[in-house]
């Protein structure tokens, strides 16, 4: 449940990002997948994708954002939400201490950002978690603004995509961080009875409580094609099961096969995909509620 | 109700109690309440449901796939009121254990529980539930079966339900898998049982690469997951006393406690409407947490987009 359990579990090769910390000694990137050198600069101008096999490498929430929805409808909301230290937790360093380090690497407060934008001109409600804060785990403020993102689109009618990157619960905030897989599901039920749609997105990876609560909740699961996506972490998999992991285990070409989710999309795909689907799912408010 | 309860008191009184009593101490260790939480004779889930609920039916199966023993599930009485029960069940002898597998339920177990949650809601049936658990099993099957899927939608379940939920916490409380029986408008817990987003070992392996004595009692620590702690943290509602030296040094009285805790919550609760009752559990899950938000711009702040 806890991220490093995730993390460590992933095959150390499987996706680094693509930008390195001194961007000069980064003109080549090699793909985890294929081995291939590509010119860092193309692998951008692929959506970080590798020209030569299609592996996806992870993106930042900015890439992300930048090739999902259309250009200035982007609002971001509840930036200033921040958590102290509730369980006054000690590991290598102070917990204060690792999340001033993280704001200070990412620009933000938590692992989440939230906001309203439109894809083709359709108006949303959006969540993109950001795996490079402390792995995309989820402590309160990760529950507290996604709760508050679906509250507001129920409140608003608006359709949310959520594009999930986490390795699970926030062990520093301990039984809270638990607790927020209740409170984003108790706001995903009030979005499903007001009849709007919820379309989950699964990066690489999505595991642990994030998997267990709000990414397997859409009305439609999707995922990017190979993201790991699991309850329990390779390793404890390996201890319980006592036997070899099947090809692709967790993958998303496993999960597809195994019914856990509608649809592997490509990211090119992706924005047009998610585009259609609202089209189909959304309507009018007066149709929705059966009034006039 | 009474007949068994009483029964299984004279016999677990004797002695053991009065001299755990005299040596206890005043207050006990994360990690010492941890081991009590585990111990092999503490009381499970059926125990319980011997004690306090009258004329139980369990059901079997998720029509799905197969049953899962991990969870016991069923309707019966609590005193004159009809309800619906849901708890995992680690078992005793190693044969019972491996055939409830440590009570570490499967996704099939999680969809038997959304059966009674189902039924429990359309024949306004409160809901009572028993949290035992190190979490919900981790093997390849599970994976297969979508473990992640199952507690997920038992989560928005439970969120949904116009019926009173109890929860009781009465041994370790192990993160997702616990959290799929506890979304609840009451969470009791017991004295020295444990809530945890992960296993102490687990914790200490992860913090400290190494899962020694010494590093699972500082993760117990850590972690906060004794009863004192969460109820500070809002976690849970109430902590019921169990007898000086461990639920298993009295089975009975354990019982009572737990017992007359939840008649009591049950008769505040039936007293609210079913939208309410809803409504009340949003707000506390919606609460969880938020005392510890603060507000503030990140100094180097980035707009995106
Ligand atoms: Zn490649």
């Amino acid at each position: 449940m806890a991220r490093e359990e995730t993390e460590q579990s992933v095959p150390s090769a499987s996706s680094q990002p693509v930008q390195a910390a001194t961007p000069r000694d980064d003109i080549w990137s090699k793909c985890p997948t294929c081995k291939e050198i590509s010119f860092r600069k193309e692998v951008e101008r692929n959506l970080n994708v590798c020209p030569k096999c299609g592996h996806h490498f992870r993106l930042t929430v900015a890439q992300r954002l930048s090739i999902t929805v259309d250009r200035g409808s982007w609002r971001e909301m509840f930036a200033e939400l921040a958590i102290d230290d509730p369980l006054g937790f000690v590991d290598s360093k102070p917990y204060p201490k690792r999340m001033q380090q993280a704001r200070e690497a990412s620009g933000r407060n938590d692992a989440v950002v939230v906001g309203l934008g439109k894809i083709e001109d359709r108006p949303l409600a959006l969540g993109v978690m950001d795996f490079e804060f402390m792995g995309g785990s989820m402590g309160v403020v990760v529950g507290e603004k996604l709760a508050r993102i679906f509250n507001l689109a129920t409140r608003r009618g608006l359709p949310v995509i959520v594009f999930s990157a986490s390795g699970g619960a926030r062990m520093q905030e301990g039984a809270l961080s638990l607790m927020q897989m209740a409170k984003v599901s108790v706001a995903i039920a009030r979005l499903r009875d007001a009849r709007l749609p919820y379309l989950s997105v699964m990066c690489d990876p999505t595991t642990g409580g994030v998997a267990a609560s709000f990414a397997m909740l859409g009305d439609l699961n999707l995922a990017e094609p190979g993201a790991l996506i699991g309850f329990a972490g390779r390793r404890v998999t390996l201890q319980t099961s006592n036997q070899e992991l099947p090809e692709n285990f967790q993958r998303s070409e496993f999960l597809l096969a195994h019914g856990m989710l509608d649809a592997i999309v490509p990211r090119h795909q992706m924005r047009f995909t998610l585009a259609r689907l609202l089209a189909i799912l959304t309507r009018p408010k007066s149709i929705r509620t059966g009034r006039k | 109700m009474a007949r068994t309860l009483q029964h299984r008191g004279k016999a677990s009184h004797n002695g053991k109690h009065a001299d755990a009593q005299a040596g206890a101490p005043a207050a006990l260790s994360a990690i010492e309440r941890v081991r009590l939480a585990r111990h092999p004779s503490r009381p499970q889930t059926l125990e319980y449901l011997d004690a306090m609920i009258a004329e139980f039916f369990e059901i079997h199966g998720d029509r799905r796939f197969s049953d899962d023993g991990a969870i016991v599930a069923g309707l019966g009485y609590f005193g004159k009121r009809p309800v619906a029960i849901v708890g995992q069940q680690r078992g005793r002898t190693t044969v019972e254990r491996i055939a409830r597998n440590f009570g570490k339920p499967h996704p099939e177990g999680y969809r038997k529980a959304a059966r009674i949650y189902e039924l429990a809601d359309r024949f306004r049936l409160p809901l009572i539930t028993f949290i035992d658990t190190q979490g919900a099993e981790s093997g390849v099957g599970a994976e297969e079966r979508g473990q992640h899927e199952a507690i997920a939608r038992n989560l928005e379940l439970m969120a949904r339900l116009e019926v009173p939920i109890i929860a009781c916490v009465i041994g370790e409380g192990g993160s997702g898998g616990a959290l799929a029986l506890g979304v609840a408008n009451v969470v009791l817990m017991q004295e020295n049982a444990s809530y945890s987003v992960i296993t102490p070992e687990g914790c200490a392996a992860i913090l400290w690469r190494e899962a020694t004595d010494e590093n699972v009692a500082r993760a117990a620590a850590a972690l906060k997951i004794s009863a004192p702690d969460l109820l500070e943290l809002g976690v849970i509602d109430e902590i019921v006393p169990e007898p000086a030296g461990g639920a298993h040094t009295a089975p009975a009285e354990a019982a009572r406690n737990l017992a007359a805790a939840v008649g009591r919550h049950l008769e505040r609760l039936l007293k609210r409407t079913p939208a309410e009752l809803r409504a009340a559990r949003e707000r506390k899950f919606a609460a969880i947490g938020n005392a510890h938000l603060t507000h503030g711009r990140v100094e180097n702040a980035r707009t995106i987009g």
